[in-house]
C-alpha cells in the first residue's frame, strides 16, 4: 500500500539527493582545501561549473557513434535511480519494493558499463585505458560491497535498504562488531569507486595515473555536465548508503510527519561530518600505484568477507 | 547500562583484536607492526578489564595490569630501541605475496571458528563466543612467523600470538591463575631480550637479518 507521508518522502528524497549532490562535492573540495592551507573554491563551485557546461557547445568526434551522445543520460539515470532506492530521509518509500541492495549494486555497475562503453567509443587511446582500469577497478569493487551489504542483510533478515534502515535505527540499540568490519570494507570500496585518492585522484589530468578522467576526455558541454553530475550523484548516493548501514539515526519510520522533517537537518549534518572525513582520509593518504589497487580492493573484500563471519560467529 | 551491553562491548573488542590481526598480516612497515601491536595489547587489556569488571573477577584486573605494562608500554619500547639500534626501518619482506598471505589467514579464521563452536557451547562463561576469535588471532599470528623471513617480524608475530593465548585463556576459562601469568609474561620478556642479543648475533654473522641464512647448516 502506498501511503502519502511514503510518496512525498519518496519525491523530496530523489530532489534532494539530485540538487544536493553537486553541493557535497562543492563540501569535499572546500575541505580539502582548507585542510591543504589553500584558499578553497566557494561552496557553490560546482554548481557554476555544471551551469558553464550546459551553456557551451558540444563537440563531438567525428567517429563517435550514437552510443557516446547517450551515455551521459543513460548513467545519469542509473544514478538518479539508485539515488531513489536508498533511503535517507524515510523508511517508507513506496520504489523501495522495486529494488533491493543487489539491484543497486546492479544499477551503479550499468552506470560503470556506459562510462566505460562511452570511454571506448571514441577509439583514443586514453579513453579505453581509462576504461579498462575503471573495469579492474570495478570487478574488484563489486565484491566487496555485495558482502559489505549481505552482512547488513543478515542482521536484518532482509536484502532491502528500507528494511534495513528500519531495522538498524529503529529497532533496541544492540553493537554489531560486524558493521565495524563492514564500515572498513565499506569505506575502501567508496573510495575506489567515487575515483577518490589512494586509487585515482579526481583532480588530475596527469596522463598516466588518471582512471576516471581518462574515460570522460572526450566530453564536452553538456554532456561534461551530465556527467559530472552523475559523478558528484554517485558520490552522493555512496555516502546514502555508508550513513543507512553504519549510522542510520534520524530516519523516519513510516506515517511519521515529524520525524521526516526532522531527518532533513540530520542528514544534512551527517554528509557534513561523512564529506569533511573523506577529505581527510584523501588529505592522510597516498596515491597507489595502479597495480595496488587489486591489494586495495583485496584487502577491503576479505574484510567484508570477515565481516559476516564475525556476524555468523558472535550475533547469532 | 554498561552491565547491559558489557558482552556486546566485549565482542566488539573481541573483533577489533582479529581486524589487528589481519592488518599485522598486511603491514609492510616495520615501525607500524609495532605500533599494530602495541594496539592489539591495549585492546586486550580493555578486554581484560572489561571482563574483569562484569564478573568481579579481582585476580584479572592483575593480568589486565599486567598486559598493560608489559605487551603496551615494555614490549613496544624495547621493540622501537632495537630497531632504531639495528636501522632496519624498512625491513618486512614476505615469502608469499601479501594478498595470498591474507587469502590463507582467511581459511585460517573459517577453520578456527569451526573449531571453536562446539567448544564455546560447552563453556558457561560470559566471553565464550570470543574463543572462536581468540584461536583465529593466535593462528593469523603463526601464519605471520611463517611468512615472514626477517627476524623481527617473526618476533613480533610469537609476541602478537601470546596476545592471542591471553585472550582464549579469558575468553574460556576467566583466565590463567596469577602464578600461571607471571610466569608466561616473564618468560615472554626473558625471550625478547635473548631474541634481542640474537638480533645482533645473525646480524654481525650473516651482515642481514634474514632467517633463511639459519637454514644453512655448514659453510661452503
Amino acid at each position: 500500500m502506498i501511503s502519502l507521508s511514503g510518496v512525498v518522502a519518496q519525491f523530496t528524497e530523489l530532489v534532494l539527493a539530485v540538487l544536493l549532490a553537486p553541493l557535497l562535492t562543492g563540501w569535499v573540495n572546500q575541505c580539502r582545501a582548507w585542510l591543504q592551507n589553500k584558499s578553497a573554491p566557494p561552496l557553490l563551485q560546482p554548481y557554476r561549473m555544471l551551469a558553464k557546461l550546459f551553456q557551451k557547445e558540444v563537440v563531438l568526434a567525428h567517429n563517435a557513434s550514437p552510443l557516446f551522445r547517450a551515455a551521459p543520460y543513460l548513467i545519469f539515470g542509473c544514478l538518479c535511480t539508485a539515488a531513489a532506492i536508498v533511503p535517507t530521509l524515510g523508511t517508507d518509500l513506496p520504489l523501495n519494493a522495486a529494488a533491493d541492495a543487489i539491484a543497486l549494486v546492479g544499477l551503479l555497475a550499468l552506470a560503470r558499463l556506459f562510462t566505460a562503453l562511452a570511454g571506448m567509443d571514441v577509439g583514443t587511446a586514453f579513453g579505453s585505458l581509462g576504461a579498462r582500469r575503471e573495469m579492474l577497478v570495478g570487478f574488484l569493487a563489486e565484491p566487496a560491497l555485495l558482502m559489505v551489504l549481505f552482512t547488513a542483510s543478515l542482521i536484518s533478515n532482509s536484502t532491502s535498504l528500507a528494511t534495513i534502515a528500519e531495522t538498524l535505527a529503529h529497532k533496541e540499540f544492540v553493537i554489531h562488531p560486524s558493521l565495524a568490519f563492514a564500515g572498513i570494507a565499506f569505506t575502501m570500496v567508496s573510495l575506489a569507486e567515487n575515483a577518490r585518492i589512494p586509487v585515482d585522484n579526481p583532480a588530475t589530468h596527469l596522463e598516466l595515473t588518471m582512471i576516471h578522467e581518462a574515460m570522460v576526455l572526450e566530453y564536452s558541454g553538456r554532456h561534461l555536465a551530465m556527467i559530472e553530475w552523475a559523478v558528484s550523484l554517485k558520490l552522493f548516493v555512496y555516502s546514502c548508503i555508508g550513513l543507512v548501514l553504519f549510522l542510520p539515526f534520524g530516519i523516519a519510520g513510516g506515517g511519521d510527519w515529524l520525524g521526516l522533517v526532522l531527518a532533513l537537518p540530520a542528514l544534512l549534518a551527517k554528509l557534513a561530518a561523512g564529506g569533511a572525513l573523506l577529505a581527510l582520509i584523501e588529505m592522510l593518504s597516498a596515491k597507489m600505484r595502479i597495480f595496488r589497487a587489486p591489494e586495495f580492493l583485496g584487502t577491503a573484500f576479505l574484510l567484508a568477507v570477515l565481516a559476516v563471519l564475525v556476524h555468523v560467529l558472535l550475533e547469532r | 547500562m554498561l552491565q547491559h551491553y558489557g558482552p556486546q562491548l566485549i565482542n566488539l573488542l573481541a573483533s577489533l583484536m582479529l581486524l589487528l590481526a589481519f592488518a599485522m598480516l598486511a603491514q609492510r612497515r616495520i615501525m607500524s607492526l609495532i605500533n599494530l601491536f602495541a594496539a592489539q595489547g591495549f585492546t586486550l587489556f580493555l578486554s581484560t578489564a572489561l571482563v574483569a569488571w562484569l564478573t568481579d573477577q579481582s585476580h584479572l584486573y592483575g593480568s589486565a595490569l599486567l598486559t598493560l605494562v608489559l605487551k603496551v608500554i615494555a614490549l613496544p619500547w624495547i621493540l622501537h630501541r632495537l630497531i632504531r639500534r639495528l636501522n632496519v626501518k624498512w625491513d618486512v619482506e614476505t615469502l608469499i605475496n601479501i594478498p595470498s598471505t591474507m587469502l590463507i589467514g582467511i581459511v585460517l579464521v573459517i577453520l578456527a571458528f569451526n573449531l571453536a563452536l562446539p567448544i564455546a557451547l560447552l563453556a558457561g562463561t560470559l566471553t565464550k563466543g570470543t574463543l572462536g576469535i581468540a584461536l583465529a588471532c593466535v593462528l593469523l599470528s603463526f601464519l605471520m612467523m611463517i611468512t615472514r623471513s626477517k627476524a623481527v617480524p617473526q618476533v613480533i608475530g610469537f609476541l602478537s600470538m601470546e596476545n592471542g593465548l591471553f585472550f582464549a585463556a579469558t575468553a574460556a576459562a576467566y583466565g590463567m591463575p596469577m602464578v600461571i601469568e607471571f610466569g608466561i609474561a616473564l618468560d615472554v620478556l626473558v625471550g625478547m631480550v635473548i631474541l634481542g642479543i640474537f638480533f645482533f648475533r645473525i646480524r654481525e654473522r650473516f651482515d642481514s637479518l634474514d632467517t633463511r641464512h639459519l637454514e644453512k647448516l655448514k659453510e661452503h
